[in-house]
């Protein structure tokens, strides 16, 4: 039997990037992924390529602010299979500047996704794991919530929001067999920073003490452990996938 | 439908009772051992039991089982 064989895991943001490649690792060992994302052509493709390696997905297309809309799919998803054991809050977007000049509705919107997405998506995830007395709970978090970072203090003020949300969540729901870690990537090579002029990725790398960025699988191959039964004993956690860029 | 039973019932089945401690003026945390995810869980229980919406603020006020019977025969009347 595989790791993960029938888990029902939802995972948002997950038409592309580092949530598609959790949804690809999840479905490869055995579960279901669900995946919620804005663009319904974008998650048919991501459906299509999981379904292509002959494991499942399913997707829906979602704004994971929009409370109705998020808890009518889960209703949805519960029905359909009768328990959702993995929710992955991984929906995350940037709008960097420096303080002095941000836009207030530059602050809002990075909080309202990264922030407000995770709490509405726990929340409306909760009440199906509660009766369940089991579930897996992972907010992908970022390593500038740990230690901040110039001309992105909306993006860092949200992730280091979301590791004290999982750390409140893990004590509320711990009683219930609710297990909620947090995952704080590094530099993770994706299509966003692939975009990045070869210098500048140069010199993050310089300061990465393993010297390379992250890669998607990186990431994913962490989510993989904390959502199996041999992390059964780890909750509340903020655990860094960054090549040592802080310790 | 006897309201009064089916919360009886419910609150045994949810809370892990003996039918004989679930009286009027038992405390749903005090008397009958609930924590506070269990009355959520409970309240969500009667609402799905019975079809009906429970606002939050009233949600807060049903703390012994006579206020929930209560609550719930005047809502379902
Ligand atoms: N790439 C990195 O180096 C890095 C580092 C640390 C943390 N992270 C975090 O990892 C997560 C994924 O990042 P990524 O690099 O794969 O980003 P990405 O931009 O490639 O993917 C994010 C996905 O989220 C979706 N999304 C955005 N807003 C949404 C909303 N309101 N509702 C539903 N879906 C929405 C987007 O459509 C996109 O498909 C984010 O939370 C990000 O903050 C990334």
């Amino acid at each position: 039997m595989k790791r993960l064989e029938d888990k029902v895991a939802i995972i948002t943001g997950a038409a592309r990037g580092i949530g598609f490649s959790i949804a690809e690792m999840l479905s490869e060992h055995g579960a279901i992924s669900i995946i919620i994302d804005l663009n319904q052509e974008a998650i048919d493709i991501a459906v299509q390529k999981i379904d292509d390696m002959g494991n499942k997905a399913i997707g829906f297309a979602a704004d994971v602010t929009n409370s109705e809309e998020i808890a009518s799919i889960f209703k949805e998803i519960h029905k359909k299979f009768g328990k959702i054991d993995i929710l992955i809050n991984n929906a995350g977007i940037t709008k960097d500047g420096l303080l002095m000049k941000m836009k207030e509705s530059d602050w809002n919107a990075v909080m309202d996704v990264n922030l407000k997405g995770t709490f509405l998506c726990t929340q409306k995830v909760c009440r199906y794991m509660i009766k369940n007395r089991s579930g897996v709970i992972l907010n992908i978090a970022s390593v500038v919530g740990i230690m901040g970072n110039a001309g992105q203090a909306n993006y860092a003020a949200s992730k280091g929001g979301v590791i004290a949300l999982t750390k409140s969540s893990a004590k509320e729901f711990a009683s219930r067999n609710i297990r909620v870690n947090a995952i704080a990537p590094g530099f993770i090579k994706t299509e966003m920073t692939d975009k990045l002029p070869q210098e500048v990725i140069d010199n993050y790398s310089a300061a990465i003490p393993l010297s390379r960025m992250g890669t998607v699988k990186d990431v994913a191959n962490l989510c993989i452990f904390l959502a199996s039964e041999e992390a059964s004993y780890i909750t509340g956690q903020t655990i860094q996938v960054d090549g040592g860029l802080i310790m | 439908m006897d309201i009064k039973a089916k919360v009886i019932d419910l609150i045994v089945e949810e809370l892990g009772v003996e039918i004989g401690e679930v009286t009027l003026e038992a405390s749903f945390i005090e008397d009958l051992g609930a924590d506070s995810l269990d009355t959520v869980e409970l309240i969500m229980k009667f609402e799905e039991e019975f079809d009906i919406d429970i606002a939050d603020e009233d949600a807060e006020g049903l703390v012994t089982v006579g206020k929930a019977i209560e609550y719930l025969e005047k809502q379902l009347s």
